[in-house]
């Protein structure tokens, strides 16, 4: 069971500390578990790790493609191992490794692939990741997250420990985060949470954005539009049930996602409802065409229009465009 | 090793050849050279010098293998069939449709098969995993590598050394199969690797060159290497197609096509090595 903080405009917790922190609890009682890092710890935070538990941290250098490998080389002489690197070098970049020595031998090979899409910020476009999703997602078996805030994150964090053999992928700010959720919540894997209830359109958003897409829900109450707002965590397994128990009867369903419009949340939700047969006015909000850049990470969110004003005018766009059906989508990001 | 153990080394080499001949015939064609090219290393691991249990695979005292050029799974199938971990005549179901010998090694297939590998270079990092686990939890296994010269073009082996290397993984070696052709020709003109000792030297590795054919010269090659108490590499100098004189000789044997000529010289090799069994029986 979850519950909602009472104040969202906290500064919230790091995510990469509440990494940090469930490994290291998890690594008191459990001796396999083990976390890799690729010279990321100080951004990570895994030196605190390396420091904590020497003998549970695996410094595997700059080689992420190696360190997938030697992770999955481990599972298989039953740890139970835990990767962190930036998103971009976790998924594009080690993408056949963490399929075929993990995935498709069996092996168990948990991985935080942190600033995602314009958390990047100073980092820039080479570290830039808005695909890190639809590469993952394509994985058979594969668990895709995206954490709404720190108690998520760490909650996920987790339960990847305890989920056995797989591919489980997590993605998140390394940083501070805007809270959603109270200390002490619990989640499920493959359930969406309606963080928000309503009855004109359905929002369905993942990692931090959730919390835009409250901001945006709340300025859309004031001007009389009723918004749901599903946080959609797993991305996979997606909770196809709730996407169209919640879809049918509202009047427009958006996703929302710090992600490129192809092979990503908005992909897997369109497939849902096509093949669902609910039919509903639908719009993917997310970054299309287009690569990472660098700036601050409120310049790049504004950039890349992924701001609740963003997701205000989507949603606007819709009901203006509602029963025309044929406009250019106004999230496309050009 | 002692006479009886050279024996039965050089018997399984010659059983190892004869299998992936037989397998490999009724297909048409198959990763002859590169198996033939380790078939007497197969032989030796198998025939002497690991530890397994051949009714209990996953036995936490085995010694692991994981054959990185993972095209030369059926000379380790038939090393397998050959030393009790399944029936032989599982060797014929090779390639065929629910197979557990697909023609790159499956460790969620195969009894033995510590590791999945056929993309070539990412044995090498698993087998660092698999050290580096075996480390941590204070089994003294060893982790045999086995990697091939042509594989050696994929920078992830080098990552791997880079790694092993660093964490002093002195219970792992790594036994590089040079027999100086790739699928495209000969590796020095494909890709030349130089002097592929001299790098392994260069990455901490203590480092010998032996001739891969001749399993006493390999044999002590390992004991030596076992001795040094440091992540140590065997080149082994050899050719592909080894022990069959017409696959030696054949430039394209990769991945040999059973056209009138190969069929030929594979029965005819089949049948001499039947011949030298019966002999030593």
């Amino acid at each position: 069971m979850f519950q909602l903080v009472d104040d969202r405009s906290q500064k919230g917790g790091e995510l990469r500390a509440a990494v940090v922190q469930t490994l290291q609890a998890a690594m008191e009682t459990n001796k396999q578990v083990v976390a890799l890092e690729a010279d990321l710890g100080g951004a990570s935070g895994f030196t605190k790790i390396a420091k904590s538990h020497p003998n549970q941290f695996v410094q595997c250098g700059i080689a992420e493609a190696d360190m997938m490998g030697i992770a999955a080389g481990m599972s298989s002489e039953g740890f139970v191992p835990f990767c962190h690197t930036f998103g971009p070098f976790a998924t594009r970049r080690a993408f056949d490794q963490i399929y075929l020595s993990g995935a498709y031998a069996g092996n168990t090979v948990n991985i935080y692939g942190s600033d995602p899409g314009f958390t990047v910020a100073a980092n820039g476009g080479t570290h830039t990741t808005y695909e890190d999703v639809a590469l993952m997602r394509t994985i058979p078996g594969v668990v895709v997250c995206d954490a709404a805030d720190a108690v998520q994150m760490a909650w996920i964090v987790n339960e990847f420990l305890g989920l056995g053999t797989g591919v489980h992928y997590v993605r998140g700010n390394r940083k501070n985060v805007r809270p959603v959720y109270a200390e002490g919540s619990t989640f499920e894997l493959g359930r969406g949470n309606v963080v928000r209830p309503g009855t004109d359109v359905l929002v369905i958003a993942a990692g931090q954005l959730v919390s835009d897409a409250l901001d945006a829900a709340e300025e859309l109450a004031e001007k009389g539009v009723s918004v749901e707002v599903v946080d959609m965590f797993c991305i996979k397994p997606l909770d196809t049930e709730l996407v169209c128990k919640e879809a049918v009867g509202k009047k427009a369903v958006v996703t929302f996602e710090n992600h490129n419009v192809i092979g990503g949340l908005g992909e897997a939700v369109a497939a849902t409802l096509c093949e669902a047969g609910v039919c509903v006015s639908f719009r993917r909000h997310g970054v299309s065409e287009r690569f990472g850049q660098v700036g601050p990470a409120d310049f790049l969110q504004q950039e890349y229009r992924l701001t609740a004003k963003d997701l205000v005018a989507t949603i606007e766009g819709l009901f203006a465009d509602h029963g025309h059906g044929h406009e250019e989508p106004v999230s496309d990001g050009r | 090793m002692t006479q009886d153990e050279l024996d039965r080394v050089q018997t399984l080499a010659l059983k190892i050849r004869r299998d992936v001949l037989e397998m490999l015939l009724p297909l048409g064609a198959g990763h002859l050279g590169g198996s033939f090219s380790i078939a007497d290393l197969m032989a030796l691991l198998y025939g002497k010098e690991l530890a397994y249990k051949a009714d209990d695979p996953t036995w936490d005292g085995r010694d692991r293998v994981v054959l990185s050029k993972g095209h030369a799974g059926p000379a380790w199938y038939a090393a397998l069939a050959e030393s009790g971990f399944f029936p032989r005549q599982d060797l014929f179901t090779l390639n065929q449709p629910h197979t557990h010998l697909p023609s790159h090694p499956d460790r969620l297939k195969t009894p033995g098969v510590d590791m999945t590998t056929g993309s070539l270079g990412q044995g090498c990092s698993t087998a660092a995993g698999i050290a580096m686990a075996l480390k941590l939890k204070g089994n003294d296994a060893w982790t045999y590598l086995i990697v091939g010269d042509g594989e050696l073009n994929e920078g992830q082996c080098w990552e791997a050394f880079e790694f092993i290397a660093a964490r002093g993984l002195n219970r792992l070696i790594v036994l590089v199969d040079d027999n100086k052709k790739q699928l495209d020709g000969y590796t020095a003109d494909v890709m030349n690797p130089f002097d592929i000792a001299a790098k392994m030297s260069a990455f901490g590795f203590e480092t010998q060159k032996v001739n891969g054919q001749d399993v006493v010269a390999l044999d002590n090659a390992i004991q030596a290497a076992k001795a040094s108490g440091k992540p140590s590499a065997i080149v082994m100098d050899t050719v592909k197609g080894a022990g069959v004189p017409y696959f030696e000789q054949l430039m394209d044997n990769h991945s040999v096509k059973f056209d009138a000529k190969a069929t030929e010289a594979a029965r005819e090799a089949i049948d001499h090595i039947n011949a030298k069994l019966e002999g030593r029986a």
